[in-house]
């Protein structure tokens, strides 16, 4: 295979680590070479936070840089935006339609940029939104937002789906697993080509 | 079979198969995992240890009793434990002693990116580099090999990404290590100076003998490719230059000190080119360059910050990545903020009313330094901040003592700020010192530490009762308040700081985010009652936002801590219909 470069943004908190977890049982599914890199500590309070996941058959560097990436997978608008310049022109950004404001904009020194997905949209010609969140708690548990945008994600990827519940079924812990699962095919469907 | 996992893990994995019975460390960004990982193992002890040096000294010790040992620590960590560290270097070991340092270069989660290489040389004692997941793995069970095999601790060094970048693992099986025969020896282990002179001839003798050994180890490799352009490198640099160059020739490095010197001049010899590419301090190049070697590093590569493959290319192959331009301008940043339901923001919030100075300290509370609150007067190290309040009280008077506080987490307290208070007490100092004890060490994840009760490994143990310490230490005023009681916190904090003597005051509060603190559920706001003066964006919480026209509570993000409930003066706060949706912050 070609190498498959995602990045998954969010903020610290919003579970994008479970997310990355997934893709990298995928990948020794696959028998792909793969690297998953992110950062804990410090930016992991709140902050601007991003995972690598770059799959393919021989990885060197654990980073994607800008114009690399092939998805990004973005749990919020003003996070989409600001890596909005890692993806490749030819790339796909799928953004969970939430907005929290950061700090500076919480303590009015700076403004929520509006017409995010519009702005991608003109750039970008593969955007997809998805309001995760409120499939999340249609699904019955607000915390499995990170596993409809990953859902969606699979379907936009040329993996079988049958590669993902199986990695679903290793990493999800048994008690969780159905709603993961729910959660998980909601986002498969939620749109279609 | 192979398995995905971080550096740390797979370090810690290393550990293991290595036959290592003991294992101590402090916890600190990016190194933290290793230990915690180590902890699940049962056949190994691990422990939390008070601080860097504790834990080395713990794993000195047992390297002395036979065992093999591990102990771990961020970059800045190594500055705390230096002291043993260069002493055990003299004596040498019994069983195997490794110490796995971790570096942060573009300071993630750090007051400072040194460059923990410097500490091989000072210490004279060798120093390996992994650049993988396995190479992690590998190298440990080697450092093990090497540290027996020359009589000396080694020091594996990792980095931000190497410790917490996963890749695929072959994994092995643990050694039968038996305990190696333990006997007293004052010549090797007591370290006077009649017997550390004859140490450090060993210790040159060694230095020798491990560089005539790095020439042939099997840890220094070379790849041939063009010879038009060689490349020395070593750790995550290395995979940030195979991306750069592609098709060239390498020396990859990984025991970085002592260097293979005749190998480098062989390799220097068969290229036309040679770069040398390494994070942070030219510390290869310039051992290189000593040599008489002709090389091109840092006269183009930065000395600060992370390198990337992109950056390799641009600054010495002159290559520019094409990017598109930015969508839009003054992208607001997201800096890292106190969670919704922090008990240090109501702290922040009383400290920037009183516009105390604040003397800081490392851990979570540093990010009271941000705006709104911007609390904090300094941040040195761990630990510093009742030694720096006392110097300047020494320095300006008792008067500004009283317009003064010292504020350090009960983790960093017990790290090194008990010695601080003690130099408040003996030395007739006033100052004030705020312990934010969140019953755990938050910034690094949630570590159980001696104030806790609990071990590494969740045992219930006995837990060091803060205010009983600081009275022992003779500190007569010792005050207990809650952050969240924001008029009592406040009245608390100007009497001690009113009064002339030493004062502590524990300002306690679970993390918010430990699994057995039960939240409220959100809030909302009543937009009759909200006369929008936004007195409530002060306290700098997540979950409020200001829509201009309107404030709003975030609910996916409000947990219900009702600290906004305490500053509000006309009641607009009520619990709102979804509070079932409280907990959306899932790690």
């Amino acid at each position: 295979m070609d190498n498959l470069n995602i990045m998954i943004v969010g903020v610290g908190g919003q579970g994008t680590l479970l997310a990355s977890r997934i893709l990298g049982a995928v990948a020794l599914k696959k028998d792909y070479a793969v690297k998953l890199s992110e950062v804990h500590g410090m930016a992991q309070r709140g902050g601007s936070v991003v995972t690598y996941v770059k799959f393919g058959r021989k990885i060197h560097s654990p980073l994607i840089e800008k114009h690399e990436a092939d998805i990004l997978l973005a749990f919020e608008e003003l996070e989409a935006l600001r890596w909005a310049d890692y993806v490749k022109d030819e790339g796909m950004i799928i953004i969970n339609s939430q907005k929290i404001d950061p700090m500076p904009v919480i303590v009015g020194k700076a403004k929520y940029p509006s017409e995010i997905v519009r702005t991608l949209s003109q750039k970008y010609k593969n955007v997809f939104t998805l309001d995760a969140l409120k499939i999340a708690l249609q699904c019955g548990n607000i915390k499995v937002v990170n596993i409809v945008l990953l859902g969606l994600m699979a379907a936009k990827t040329a993996i079988e789906k049958q590669i993902w519940d199986e990695a679903l079924k290793e990493i999800v812990p048994e008690k969780l697993l159905e709603v993961n699962v729910e959660a998980f095919n909601a986002g498969y469907h939620a749109i279609q080509d | 079979m192979k398995r995905l996992m971080s550096g740390n893990e797979a370090a810690a994995r290393g550990a293991y198969e290595a036959g290592v019975t003991v294992a101590a460390a402090y916890p600190g960004t990016p190194s933290t995992e290793i230990t915690e990982s180590i902890a699940k193992y049962n056949n190994i002890y691990a422990e939390w240890s008070p601080n860097e040096k504790v834990a080395l000294e713990v794993a000195i010790g047992a390297a002395f009793a036979g065992a093999r040992a591990i102990c771990a620590m961020k970059h800045v960590g190594l500055n705390v434990a230096a002291d043993p560290l260069f002493t055990v270097s003299y004596t040498g070991i019994n069983g195997g002693l490794v110490l796995m340092i971790a570096d942060d270069p573009g300071m993630h989660s750090s007051q400072n990116e040194q460059d923990s290489r410097h500490y091989a040389r000072a210490a004279k004692v060798p120093m390996l580099e992994p650049s993988d997941s396995q190479e992690c793995l590998d190298y440990v069970k080697q450092a093990f090999e090497i540290s027996e095999s020359f009589d000396c601790p080694v020091i594996v060094r990792l980095s931000t990404r190497i410790s917490h970048s996963q890749s695929a693992v072959e994994t092995g099986e643990r050694v039968d290590y038996q305990l190696k025969y333990y006997t007293k020896d004052i010549n090797k282990y007591v370290m006077m100076p009649a017997m550390a002179r004859r140490r450090h001839v060993e210790v040159e003798k060694r230095m020798l003998a491990l560089q005539e050994y790095a020439e042939t180890a099997n840890l220094n490799t070379i790849e041939w490719g063009s010879k038009k352009i060689g490349v020395i490198t070593s750790g995550i640099a290395y995979q940030y230059a195979k991306e750069a160059f592609g098709d060239v020739s390498y020396l990859k490095i990984g025991m970085v000190y002592p260097l293979p010197e005749q190998l480098i001049a062989r390799f220097a010899s068969e290229v036309e080119t040679l770069y040398v590419v390494e994070e942070l301090e030219p510390f290869l190049e310039n051992e290189i360059k000593k040599n008489g070697i002709k090389v091109i590093g840092k006269e183009f590569l930065p000395v600060i910050g992370e390198l990337t493959a992109q950056l390799i290319k641009e600054k010495l192959l002159g290559v520019k990545q094409e990017v598109n331009e930015p969508l839009m301008e003054n992208i607001p940043l997201r800096p890292p903020v106190m969670c919704p339901g922090c008990p240090h923001r109501g702290l922040h919030y009383v400290l920037s009313k009183l516009k105390l100075n604040v003397i800081g300290d490392i851990g979570c509370y540093t990010l009271g330094a941000q705006p709104p609150t911007e609390s904090l007067n300094s941040v040195i190290c761990m630990g510093a901040s009742i030694g720096n309040a006392l110097g300047m009280e020494k320095a300006r008077g008792a008067e500004f003592a009283k317009k003064t506080v010292a504020i350090l987490g009960d983790s960093t307290f017990i790290h090194s700020g008990i010695t601080g208070l003690i130099d408040v007490v003996y030395n007739k100092g006033n100052s004030t010192v705020i312990i934010p004890d969140n019953s755990t060490t938050g910034m690094t994840g949630h570590q159980d530490n001696p104030t806790t009760g609990l071990t590494i490994k969740g045992e219930v143990t006995r837990q060091v009762d803060l205010v009983k310490l600081a009275r022992a230490i003779g500190v007569d005023r010792v005050r207990v308040a809650d952050p969240f009681d924001i008029q009592e916190l406040k009245k608390i904090v100007k009497e001690e700081i009113a009064s002339p003597e030493p004062s502590v005051i524990i300002s306690q509060r679970p993390c918010a985010l430990l699994k057995n603190v039960k939240h409220a559920g959100a809030l909302k706001i009543d937009m009759e009652k909200c006369k929008k003066c936004r007195k409530c964006l002060a306290i700098g919480c997540p979950a409020l936002a200001d829509k201009g026209d309107f404030i709003e509570v975030n609910e996916a993000l409000c947990v219900g801590c009702r600290l906004c409930t305490k500053v509000c003066s006309f009641n607009a706060f009520e619990t709102s219909d979804s509070a079932e949706k409280a907990g959306a912050l899932n790690g």
